[in-house]
């Protein structure tokens, strides 16, 4: 830098520049399109490579979908209509099986007559969840949600509706236990009562209580056997009692994990490494199996329940360690924030600690859950029939023989909007998150 | 460790000191495995003493005032804090936790909360203060630190001088007998450690019982009644401020105090 030159130091603009476009090659479609496709020959490489494999897949994909035959009552009709029309030989899709048999993929073997309860139950669930999921509705909807279970329960089994009531009355019994020993006795003392007075409830009064108004007021809806759930219908009843059932009881092992209590912590881990370190296979092969030997005998245990539990215990594993991945991620300071303050334990992580650390693993959590509810299709090794398993039965018909790919999108279609809506969800999630706390 | 003087008057009609005994120590003794950080600290606390605690790094200023809450557990020895000794009881933890307020250097704020909710939080849950009152306590306790205008804030939007103010005052919506600081001011920039400062000289000024861990010497000879000094985890010297600074009596104390005031 000098200071010599003193032309250039001094300067008045006698003329103002009016506003101009940019040049063509630096505007628009064209300035996109070379910056982001042909940036540089391995680029231009790169984008030309892509859009030949494009092509080549839809150019494979559109004639079989573009011929597609909707109505037919097997697979030779459907290929006698393709022959018909657009010739023989040519690709051509046929989704009369779906339209011939989608009321079986999404319902399994429910009773026709009663297809409205799965879907009630499904309304259901989505007004329960609804309240959970974006905090802006009313706080009162979570009521609904609470007494959501029982809802759903009745309309999917039907029975009786005492029983599911009953069960329900059972949490009261160990709230207001919780509530009247808190008054009373300590905090551990509470806790055993609130555990032990609605097990006791259960087992001697609830049966009774039950039958008893059953035989007065006989209300609820004609019973459905286990046996004809199928279709996409188990898979959801399945997937979602896992996931609702494997948060808490993951978040409870997390913090099990990294409890100092010696036996808490080894009980813990053990658990963790012993599920998460076996297949989900197994674990249904010995729900089908094992479970039924603890029971004594002449009890009958519901095996889609069986498969519940074993779902919810092989998720809750691997919620427990991204949670953990959530609390470890925490800075030590926010523990001994709420410590000084004296908050205790179960305050401290309910009101600090398990908000963070959770928001941590969204990604994570959601990620486990859509494993999960894809992992309900291995049920059909265990001989309950889940989408796949109908699709084989579908295909056993001698209807329907030989055919695959159009059951498989059908399904995988299906698979696709549950879990596309979930990561979408994740996405909302912590975008929300992030906006709120920063 | 700035000499930051301290330009304004202070009021000490309320700073006096009672002979009702706040905290008693005797003969603590703190190891982490095997390394002996606290050696045989005896320290006895009045309601209403302002006590600076300073020393080199390492000599486990922290670790004493942590141990006066039970952040951190002590092996030998008694912790009394308002009559109530620490001992591994949770129920006593607790009752001492929710009476003596504490300051972080980096102020542990909660980032999920709104400065309001992390200033009622404690007293809603710990107290049982219904919602509105407790509200009404934390609008006044954060006008006090003056900034009652960023209450539905969260803390990532504060500067740090905020955040810790917003730390006091959510420890004294607790109502606490005796507050605890731990270098409150030493992850700030100076202009901001002079908001801090004031706040805890007013503090002082309403006559609150207070041991500051801090390198801020202009705060210790404005509001202290005691300094004291540690080294390799003992009180080395304890004094009133002026002999403190003018008189030191160790050679440790001098050579800490020359390396602190540059000297
Ligand atoms: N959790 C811990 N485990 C093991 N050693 C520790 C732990 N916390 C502190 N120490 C050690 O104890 C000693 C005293 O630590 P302390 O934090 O009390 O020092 P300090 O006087 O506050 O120092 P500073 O001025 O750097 O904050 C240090 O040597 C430190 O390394
Ligand atoms: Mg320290």
């Amino acid at each position: 830098m000098s200071d010599t030159n003193a032309q250039s130091v001094s300067f008045v603009r006698d003329k103002m520049l009016p506003e101009s476009a940019p040049p063509t090659l630096e505007r628009g479609v064209v300035k996109w399109i070379r910056e982001n496709l042909f940036s540089s020959i391995l680029n231009s490489v790169l984008t030309l490579g892509s859009i030949y494999v494009i092509y080549w897949i839809v150019a494979h994909l559109y004639p079989w979908l573009a011929n597609s035959v909707w109505y037919a009552s097997s697979l030779n009709e459907c290929r006698e209509i393709r022959d018909a029309t657009v010739g023989p030989g040519v690709p051509s899709a046929c989704f009369a099986v779906i339209t011939d048999r989608w009321e079986q993929l999404l319902f399994g073997f429910y009773p026709n007559d009663a297809y409205w309860r799965p879907v009630m139950a499904l309304v259901a669930f989505l007004a329960a969840i609804a309240p959970v999921l974006f905090v802006s509705l009313p706080r009162k909807l979570l009521w609904f949600s609470a007494a959501s279970p029982f809802v759903m329960f009745s309309l999917l089994w039907g029975g009786s509706i005492w029983g599911p009531i009953t069960l329900a009355v059972g949490f009261g019994v160990g709230y207001a236990a919780f509530v009247l020993l808190g008054r009373v006795a300590g905090a551990l003392v509470s806790v055993l009562g609130s555990i032990i007075a609605p097990v006791l409830f259960w087992m001697f009064l609830a049966g009774p209580i039950a039958g008893a108004l059953t035989a007065v007021a006989p209300i609820g809806l004609p019973f459905v056997e286990s046996r004809s759930f199928g279709g996409f219908t188990l898979s959801v009843i399945i997937g979602v009692s896992g996931i609702v059932l494997s948060m808490p009881l993951g978040i409870l092992l997390a913090l099990g994990r990294q409890s100092d209590l010696f036996i808490i912590n080894k009980v813990s881990v053990a658990f963790i490494e012993v599920i998460r370190g076996v297949p989900l296979i197994v674990w249904l092969f010995t729900a089908q199996l094992i479970l039924g030997y603890f029971l004594p005998p002449g009890t009958t245990f519901d095996l889609t329940l069986r498969v519940i539990i074993m779902v919810t215990l092989f998720s809750s594993a691997y919620i427990a360690e991204v949670v953990r991945g959530g609390l470890a991620a925490l800075p030590k300071g926010q523990y001994e924030g709420a410590d000084s303050l004296g908050l205790d334990y179960w305050q401290s992580m309910r009101l600090i600690i398990l908000p963070q650390a959770l928001k941590i693993s969204i990604p994570g959590i959601v990620n486990t859950f859509i494993g999960l509810f894809k992992d309900t299709t291995l049920v059909v090794f265990i001989g309950l029939f889940d989408p796949i398993g109908l699709s084989n039965a579908i295909r056993a018909s001698t209807d329907w023989n030989g055919i695959y790919w159009e059951l498989f999108v059908f399904i995988g279609l299906l698979f696709f909007i549950f879990c596309y809506s979930m990561g979408r969800y994740s996405l909302f999630l912590e975008r929300k998150l992030q906006r709120e706390n920063r | 460790m700035s000499e930051l003087a301290i330009d304004r008057d202070i009021d000490r009609s309320h700073m006096t000191v009672s002979d009702e005994v706040a905290i008693q120590i005797d003969q603590m003794n703190k190891w982490f495995g095997t390394f002996h950080v606290l050696r045989d600290i005896n320290l006895t606390v009045y309601r209403g003493e302002r006590i600076v605690i300073c020393g080199p790094s390492g000599s486990g200023k922290s670790t004493l005032i942590r141990c006066i809450n039970r952040l951190e557990e002590h092996q030998a020895g008694t912790i009394m804090v308002d009559g109530t000794e620490l001992s591994s009881d949770l129920k006593n933890i607790d009752k001492i936790r929710s009476e003596v307020g504490m300051c972080f250097q980096h102020f542990n704020l909660f980032p999920h909360l709104t400065i309001l909710e992390n200033c009622t939080l404690a007293p809603i849950w710990v107290r049982k203060t219904p919602k509105k009152e407790a509200e009404e306590t934390a609008m006044h306790f954060l006008e006090k630190v003056k900034i009652p205008e960023q209450a539905n804030k969260y803390p990532g939007q504060l500067s740090g001088g905020q955040q810790q103010r917003v730390a006091i005052a959510r420890s004294l919506c607790m109502k606490p007998r005796i507050m605890l600081f731990d270098e409150p001011t030493s992850a700030l920039d100076p202009e901001m450690i002079k908001e801090v400062l004031d706040t805890m000289i007013e503090l002082a000024e309403e006559g609150m019982t207070m041991l500051c861990v801090t390198h801020e010497m202009g705060f210790a000879q404005a509001v202290a009644n005691r300094v004291i000094f540690m080294d390799q985890g003992q009180i080395v010297e304890q004094n009133e401020p002026k002999e403190f600074f003018n008189n030191p009596q160790s050679d440790r104390t001098k050579l800490f105090l020359s390396q602190i005031l540059g000297h």
